[in-house]
């Protein structure tokens, strides 16, 4: 585990959802704790939706400079992103606007990036969005955020779901890609995400099937209102 | 069945366009829905199409104009302040008679308002804001799966109609995800089709016919009358026949919330919590909200409802055609937020009980 976590990925592939979940488990392990939402692509679900719930828990969270204002559509972000990443003492997760064109706002910061031993860039990966479900797709969107932001992705995040329609299926069928995308690029699989319900299941399988690299991710889905999964 | 992929709301609306043979995409930028022009721009000429984007929402809209004369599945798609400067051209379509797909993802209003969700275009998409005697016809979606069938439906429509059909989204179902499913896709009309389906179609003459013109002038007012009540039954049928509309827990309902869109999911949690405490709620629906589904109100149990309470996402505008609707037979009130801001499961609970001690 690195100071800087760096979520990159395609758009809507769940780089927030996991960026809270990340930041929250920090939280129970560190004492200082900031998640930066560098969204200037997304308008809505963003991680700066959930500030006061963050700061409640003691979790600093940076964006523009408007407070809470979430309405803010200047794609700009606040300098005071660069306090937890000056100050060693923070752990630090990074939740960045979707494809290349969101991860572009990393250059502006990269001084703080390039130490591989403090910084890591992660991808986020959902085999079950059309523009990532096959490995050409997956690639491209590894290659062009690398171009963009000269960094290299040190790891994997199989976050393949259907929302509360998930099944393990699914989340195999994810981490097949993934194995598929590993060895073609050596970059391997960091994490493996699944809702909380569905964690015995996958633990299961995990066994009958070997896969004992696959580290479980448990989720919460603390960025989706309950109404939006009602039939 | 189709595989289940998990897609966003403005991409799902553009590729259910594809899907219906939409071949001509004209847009112009605006949040919340700029992801429909992206993905047009990225996939449409992959299908054989023109993505073109417009200097404006007026030049969008009127390249529509042209692109539907020729014989085209158009798509157009804005949020609320671009729908606005689109108004003129609205109604020129429909002076002409010519079919294209409006997309609202309606956002805050009124002016450039807000980027986050509203439904406050009811009257907007509803009555219009271009001169004379017309109708849109409105289609409202609750989810993406909604969407994108309706959006196949919408583009039948308006060759039907030849008419232009708006789909009244909002920014939630613009931006939020859903598992989708998308239906087989349908080929776009060929060259030699188009004369035959769309007879009307500026396809050139050649020689072989007379000119055609499209055109919204009239100097001469007793043909424009005659040419107004030629084509007026069209909206009568359509007031007849196109009213939609789902219906829940009608029967036995002490109060129905009317709701349309996102609000209609928040307002079916809202309901459940109600029921939870043994307040019996129905809902109504409208997934057309021009016509409205008067229809849709026979259906309520006039034995046990005491209260119609209209939700929405604006200041009581769908409130009037509910009114209309419910014959003074039932006191209407009305739960709303404005501005962009979202209804809120618990808040129209407690709304709720508050309408009720009202005698």
């Amino acid at each position: 585990m690195k100071r800087i976590t760096l979520i990159v990925g395609h758009y809507g592939s769940g780089k927030t959802e996991f960026s809270v979940n990340h930041v929250i488990n920090l939280k129970k392990q560190y004492d200082k704790v900031a998640i930066l939402d560098m969204d200037i692509a997304n308008p809505y679900f963003r991680s700066r939706e959930r500030q006061e719930f963050l700061e409640d828990m003691g979790i600093a969270i940076h964006f523009n400079s408007f407070g809470y204002d979430i309405t803010e559509d200047l794609p700009a972000i606040s300098a005071c992103m660069k306090a937890p990443l000056e100050n060693k003492d923070y752990m630090v997760v990074a939740d960045v606007g979707g494809d290349n064109a969101g991860a572009r706002v990393l250059n502006q910061f990269k001084k703080y990036f390039v130490d591989e031993s403090d910084c890591e860039m992660l991808i986020v990966v959902n085999a079950n969005r059309p523009e990532t479900a096959d490995l050409e797709g997956a690639l491209y969107h590894i290659r062009t955020i690398e171009a963009e932001t000269g960094l290299k992705v040190k790891g994997l995040i199989n976050n393949t779901h259907l929302l509360r329609e998930t099944k393990v299926a699914d989340i195999l069928e994810g981490y097949r890609l993934c194995q598929d995308i590993s060895r073609e690029t050596g970059i391997p699989i960091t994490y493996t995400t699944c809702v909380e319900k569905l964690v015995p299941e996958l633990e299961k399988a995990k066994a009958e099937q070997g896969l004992d690299d696959m580290v479980i991710y448990p989720i919460k889905l603390y960025m989706r209102p309950t109404w939006l999964d009602r039939k | 069945m189709a595989e289940k992929k998990l897609m966003k709301g403005n991409e799902a609306f553009a590729a259910a366009a594809i899907n219906a043979g939409c071949r001509y995409y004209f847009g112009y930028p605006i949040t919340p829905q700029s992801e429909v022009p992206e993905y047009m721009s990225r996939e449409l000429k992959k299908a054989g199409g023109a993505f073109i984007q417009a200097e404006s929402e007026l030049g969008a809209i009127n390249m529509a104009y042209g692109a539907s004369a020729a014989g085209g599945r158009v798509l157009i798609t804005s949020s609320s302040p671009g729908i606005a400067l689109m108004q003129e051209s609205i109604g020129l379509l429909c002076s002409v008679q010519l079919p294209v797909v409006i997309i609202n993802v309606m956002r805050g209003g009124p002016g450039i308002g807000s980027i986050q969700p509203g439904q406050a275009d009811y009257n907007q998409v509803t009555r219009g804001g271009s001169n004379g005697d017309y109708h849109t016809i409105v289609l409202a979606p609750n989810s993406i799966q909604e969407a994108i069938d309706m959006i196949g439906k919408a583009f039948d429509l308006a060759d039907e109609y030849r008419n232009p059909v708006i789909i009244a989204a909002d920014g939630m179902l613009g931006q939020m995800m859903e598992p989708v499913v998308m239906p087989e896709p349908k080929a776009a009309l060929t060259e030699e089709e188009i004369p035959v389906v769309k007879p009307y179609a500026l396809t050139g003459h050649k020689n072989k016919r007379d000119r055609h013109a499209i055109n919204s002038v009239w100097l001469k007012q007793e043909l424009l009358e005659n040419y107004i009540n030629e084509y007026w039954p069209k909206y009568e049928k359509a007031e007849r026949e196109l009213q939609d509309w789902e219906s829940r827990n009608l029967e036995g309902a002490e109060v129905v919330f009317v709701a349309y869109g996102s609000t209609s999911r928040i307002a079916m949690e809202a309901m459940e919590m109600l029921a939870d405490e043994g307040i019996k709620v129905g809902l109504i629906r409208p997934k057309t909200l021009w016509p409205f589904p008067v229809n849709a109100f026979k259906e309520i149990d006039f034995n046990t409802t005491k209260h119609i309470i209209s939700v929405e996402l604006s200041q009581g505008q769908m409130i009037y055609d509910v009114k209309l609707a419910v014959e003074c037979k039932l006191p209407v009130s009305l739960i709303n937020r404005v501005g962009g801001m979202l209804l809120d499961p618990q808040e129209i609970v407690d709304r709720t009980k508050k309408i009720m001690e009202v005698k």
